[in-house]
């Protein structure tokens, strides 16, 4: 039978076998841990560097640095995992579960929780230090100037 | 003298996944001439090197197309090594060959399928995909990806496979290896898909070599060439045999792909029992400096080559891609001449075209 029907022994399994494809949607499709499915951020780690939108190949990261907001547009990521290789504080990873469908390219935003008040108060601090950074450097310059013009 | 008539054949036809059209200019039944032209999916990847840098590129090579992804990032990647003089490590160079052989296998699977669904075999198309579905959970398993792997890097690549996953995967191999078997059995001996087969589009040796046939097609025409024989990546360690047909017709090709499925199997084998451990890639800084460089590999449809000049900066002068099934259409058109017009499906199959490689 063989020479013949080379094929009858599998038409004959496949009588009493169960279908090779999964039963989609009743049976869940599992994935392997390894999969690329979407970019998550673990947002408190992140210091609004922006190296994850410089290095995305697509352009689908956006940091907005005074916002304290990181934003993807899922539908331009490529799954490529480039920003999580190139993030430096480890925050981002390439997670199982695909983005759905929807009826237009919806941006994702995450905010990064923080304080105003705070934000103020550091800022000010930081330009507080510059000015008298600044003003100490100008003194020095002043007191050098004059030293000289004693020694002449 | 028959009614001379000319038939436009595509972009749109069941039998086609991709578009490319031919206008068939046929005397009766009888083809006597295939004009064909390209040209429906051109993106412009190639002139994305000048918007992205080289490490980015790498991403966009491989999207190239979605059966021979990792060969294109694979190749890609091995002319900005070359430039750059950096070493890749011993076992990036066999998990790059592992995958190598799985792309080759996946895609001469998906082959057999859609040659049998070509000829109208459907079960037969079924069979071959369900055992091809393996590999792909295979690469999902180890990559992350099915179609898109984004494993290679400048430098090696980036994802490790433990001892239990190779393990696991010779094992899944094994069990594949036998059914593959059974399957193929049909292709080769059964006789209504010899009847469709045998002695149809033949390619002699000599029409090979003078249109340029490459990959199974050429080696179908009895010419032992194949790129794994220059010894890159890990190829140089593996002993293999290049697989070639005196049939020179569709058999002969399917022959010869049969043949190399079965090879393929053999050398993920040897590169499991063969595979150092060591790291899988090494760190690149800066720039690559100003040069040129070309690499050939073997994808499962023949010899692509790459082509990459620097310029210094991190953008890319120029890459230039060429691909197999670009190579082989010339060799189609010759095949096409003098045959019926019901086996036109059957002929374009035969040189497992390719049409997202070819026109980038
Ligand atoms: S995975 Fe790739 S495409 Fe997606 S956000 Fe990261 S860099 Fe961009
Ligand atoms: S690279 Fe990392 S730390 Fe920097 S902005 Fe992106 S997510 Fe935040």
């Amino acid at each position: 039978m063989g020479q013949f029907m080379p094929f009858a022994g599998q038409v004959l399994k496949n009588l009493f076998s169960k279908p090779a494809t999964t039963q989609y949607p009743f049976a869940p499709k599992e994935y392997p841990e390894r999969t690329r499915g979407h970019v998550e951020i673990q947002i408190e780690d992140c210091i609004m560097c922006g190296m994850c939108m410089r290095s995305c190949p697509p352009g689908a990261i956006e940091v907005k640095k005074p916002e304290h907001q990181w934003t993807i547009n899922r539908f331009d990521c490529i799954q490529c995992g480039y920003c999580v290789e190139k993030c430096p504080k480890k925050c981002l990873s390439l997670v199982p579960g695909y983005q759905v469908p929807a009826g237009e390219k919806a941006v994702c935003v995450v905010q990064q929780p923080f304080d105003p008040e705070e934000e103020a108060r550091k800022e000010a601090a930081k330009q507080a230090a510059i000015k008298a950074a600044q003003e100490k450097a100008a003194a020095a310059k002043a007191a050098k100037e004059a030293a000289e013009q004693a020694q002449s | 003298m028959g009614k001379r008539s000319v038939v436009p054949f595509g972009p749109q036809h069941p039998v086609l996944p991709e578009p490319i059209h031919l206008d068939l200019v046929l005397e009766d039944e009888k083809v006597l001439a295939a004009v064909p032209s390209i040209g429906y999916v051109h993106r412009g990847l190639e002139s994305l090197v000048t918007k992205k840098d080289f490490q980015e590129m790498a991403y966009v090579a491989e999207r190239i197309c979605g059966i021979c992804s990792f060969g294109h990032g694979m190749g890609y990647c091995m002319t900005i090594e070359d430039i750059m003089n950096v070493e890749v490590p011993r076992r990036a160079d066999y998990l790059r060959t592992i995958w190598m052989e799985m792309s080759r296998l996946h895609s001469h699977l998906l082959w057999l399928g859609l040659l049998a669904d070509g000829f109208g075999f459907e079960s037969l198309f079924m069979q071959s995909w369900r055992i091809r579905e393996g590999i792909l959970d295979m690469f999902e398993e180890s990559t992350g990806g099915r179609v898109i792997f984004s494993v290679n890097q400048i430098g090696g690549v980036k994802k490790d496979m433990s001892k239990e996953m190779l393990a696991n995967f010779q094992k899944r191999f094994d069990e594949m290896e036998k059914e593959v078997r059974k399957l193929t059995r049909v292709f080769l001996d059964d006789y209504t898909v010899k009847s469709r087969l045998e002695g149809i589009g033949i390619l002699t040796g000599e029409d090979a070599i003078r249109r340029g046939a490459a990959g199974p097609m050429a080696r179908a025409a009895g010419i032992a060439v194949d790129m794994r024989k220059t010894g890159y990546a890990a190829y140089d360690d593996i002993d293999f045999e290049v697989i070639t047909s005196d049939k020179y017709d569709s058999y002969g090709r399917c022959e010869v792909r049969i043949g190399e499925i079965f090879q393929s199997f053999d050398i993920i084998r040897q590169c499991i029992r063969k595979i150092p451990d060591t790291e899988i890639n090494v760190a690149v800084k800066g720039n690559p400096p100003e040069g040129e460089s070309i690499v050939r590999i073997e994808q499962p449809r023949g010899e692509a080559f790459y082509m990459s000049r620097t310029n210094g900066t991190k953008f890319l002068d120029r890459m230039r891609v060429r691909t197999p099934t670009f190579a082989n259409l010339p060799a189609l058109t010759q095949t096409l001449q003098g045959c019926q017009y019901a086996d036109v499906p059957l002929l374009i199959l035969t040189i497992d075209p390719c049409i997202s490689c070819t026109e980038r």
